[in-house]
């Protein structure tokens, strides 16, 4: 049984995204770290020291595979094992729309983490609001799970993320809109598919 | 069953530690015996020898068979051996019977050379931090500088702590399995009931029963089956024994009618014969008295500042006795502590006793962690 995917870099160009904003030697929280890869390559990349939280069985015996620092814990459940102010960034990548307690996590990333970085599809995305249009729910590469089977509940646009934030006492420090490998400047809430935000307490 | 990754026939070794060892009550023994057992090979470097600290009612013999007794086998063999999670390919493995117990090192039953005789309520009362004393002796007896890992469940996880507290430059890796950083009031009364069984048994003696040719039998079986209840979770005693009974209908009396009964009473009648009543007393008191955060006003993180090592942290699910909670206090403390440290929560459905079953995800769990102690 292998669990665990090796990353080769360019593969995951949300992480590189995400690499990019990351102080070479800061302590991460990583949260629904899935299998480490992430803080795998962070740590390639910037020599960080962190954690990843994890509720999945086979998730954290990856992370374990990895060597990468793994917590089991629902983040439903909020940090309370993290202490306030104890990280340098608290990153969310591709969680946060599966998740029930979505304002309660982003207030946990603001006071566990002096930085917190979230990455999500964007649900504004044009295709698909064409497949809304003509009538169904968007089944695409960055949501591909049809509305019965999909573990997404929460899905938002780049406007109601930051409507989210602004609710939450959020700053945001810096977005970046992705297609694919591309960063997207122009109609970032049409063109772009995958949105990250970078952002800290009021 | 013939096992093939089994480390196969075992011999116990004694050592004869003769320095003087003052121990936290400040008692002191001027020397003492420990009786231990080795798996696997010491590298060149002697970088690859782990230790495996014992719970309340085990012993040295962690793997393998005793070539004189086919049923022998030791109590963690389904976790150590030749390619099991614990691989005694890579590690030399150490299993120790703690100071004070009943299996060869030196105890209450045992001869004191200054009296010629028996121990009994002489032997003094020994901690989890004197046990780490001594299990460093053995260590300097077989020149090892630094464990690749100090591994326990429960009361061994505990030990497999305090020796990353006690020797910070002397243990690389802790796995800490089903334990907790102190009791909680509940557990300590488990033990108190327990401790009060023995102590009660007009077979007792106040700890000298081996004078008057006894023991404190019915005591101890008490002791024993209550900590056997607190050891299961009520799941797995619903599904193992439900309300069954023996003779398929109510006898209206006293005798064993359920299955529990005849399950709990039969466990309590061997244990007699294998596990000294004083060790037993010892063992509790060693649990009741864990707490190293006590020294820094109950500040587990300043207590934890000292820890170098990194850390695998275990608990399951249905455990009650020592709950997923008291093993997230340690990982807490860890975590503030900036220390390596990993934890997993497993659903198992045996309460206490899951850190000794076979379990998948545990066993690739402690599997993995170990793979990648580089040795």
């Amino acid at each position: 049984m292998n669990t665990t995917t090796p990353i080769t870099p360019p593969l995951r160009p949300d992480f590189a995204a995400i690499a990019k904003w990351i102080k070479p030697g800061a302590k991460i929280l990583d949260l629904g770290c899935g299998d480490g890869a992430l803080l795998r390559y962070l740590h390639q990349e910037r020599h960080v020291f962190g954690y990843g939280v994890e509720i999945d069985d086979e998730n954290v015996l990856g992370c374990l595979r990895n060597g990468i620092n793994v917590i089991q814990n629902d983040l439903e459940s909020g940090l309370s094992s993290f202490a306030s102010d104890s990280f340098d960034y608290v990153i969310l990548s591709q969680t946060l729309q599966a998740m029930k307690h979505t304002a309660e996590i982003i207030r946990e990333m603001l006071r566990v983490g002096r930085e917190g970085i979230v990455s999500f599809p964007n649900f504004g995305y044009w295709k698909n609001r064409v497949q809304v249009i003509r009538g169904h729910m968007p089944v695409s590469e960055s949501l591909p799970y049809h509305w019965y089977d999909t573990p997404n509940i929460h899905l938002c646009t780049l406007g109601d993320f930051e409507a989210l934030c602004n609710q939450c006492n959020a700053i945001i420090l810096e977005r970046r809109v992705m297609n694919k490998d591309h960063q997207i400047e122009l109609l970032p809430n049409l063109m772009g598919k995958l949105a990250f935000y970078r952002f800290k307490r009021k | 069953m013939q096992d093939s990754n089994s480390v196969g026939i075992v011999t116990p070794q004694y050592v004869h530690i003769d320095k003087t060892l003052k121990l936290k009550s400040g008692s002191v023994l001027t020397s003492y015996n420990l009786v231990y057992e080795t798996y696997g090979t010491l590298n060149a470097d002697r970088s690859n020898a782990l230790l495996i600290c014992h719970a309340l009612s085990g012993n040295h013999h962690v793997a393998g068979v005793y070539a004189d007794k086919p049923k022998s086998t030791g109590w963690w063999d389904n976790m150590v051996g030749p390619g099991k999670p614990i691989d005694t390919n890579k590690f030399f493995v150490i299993g120790v019977n703690n100071l004070g117990g009943c299996h060869g090192s030196t105890g209450p039953a045992s001869i004191d050379a200054r009296t010629g005789k028996h121990y009994g309520a002489n032997f003094p009362i020994v901690t989890v931090e004197d046990w780490v004393e001594t299990q460093a002796q053995l260590a300097e007896h077989l020149g090892i500088q630094q464990f690749a890992a100090v591994i326990g469940g429960s009361l061994g996880g505990m030990q497999a702590l305090q020796w990353t507290l006690d020797y910070p430059d002397k243990v690389r890796h802790g796995l800490v399995i089903a334990a907790a950083a102190k009791l909680t009031a509940q557990n300590i009364a488990f033990n108190d009931v327990a401790r009060q069984a023995i102590l009660t048994d007009q077979d007792f003696y106040g700890g000298d029963y081996y004078s008057y040719n006894t023991l404190p039998r019915r005591g101890l079986r008490l002791a024993r089956m209550l900590g056997h209840i607190t050891y299961l979770s009520d799941h797995s005693m619903a599904t193992k024994f439900g309300r069954d009974l023996r003779d398929g209908k109510f006898s209206f009396g006293y005798d064993v009618e359920f299955e529990i009964e005849s399950y709990l009473r039969y466990q309590g009648d061997k244990f007699t014969d294998l596990f000294d009543a004083n060790s037993y007393l010892l063992m509790t008191k060693a649990l009741d008295y864990f707490d190293p955060a006590n020294a820094y006003d109950g500040d587990l993180n300043a207590a934890f500042k000292a820890v170098k090592a990194s850390f695998l942290v275990l608990s399951f699910t249905t455990d009650w006795r020592f709950s997923p909670e008291r093993s997230r206090d340690i990982v807490k403390a860890l975590l503030n502590n900036n220390i390596n440290v990993s934890y997993g929560e497993i659903t198992s459905a045996h309460g206490h006793d899951s850190f000794l079953m076979n379990d998948a995800y545990y066993h690739q769990l402690v599997q993995a962690y170990m793979n990648n102690i580089e040795v």
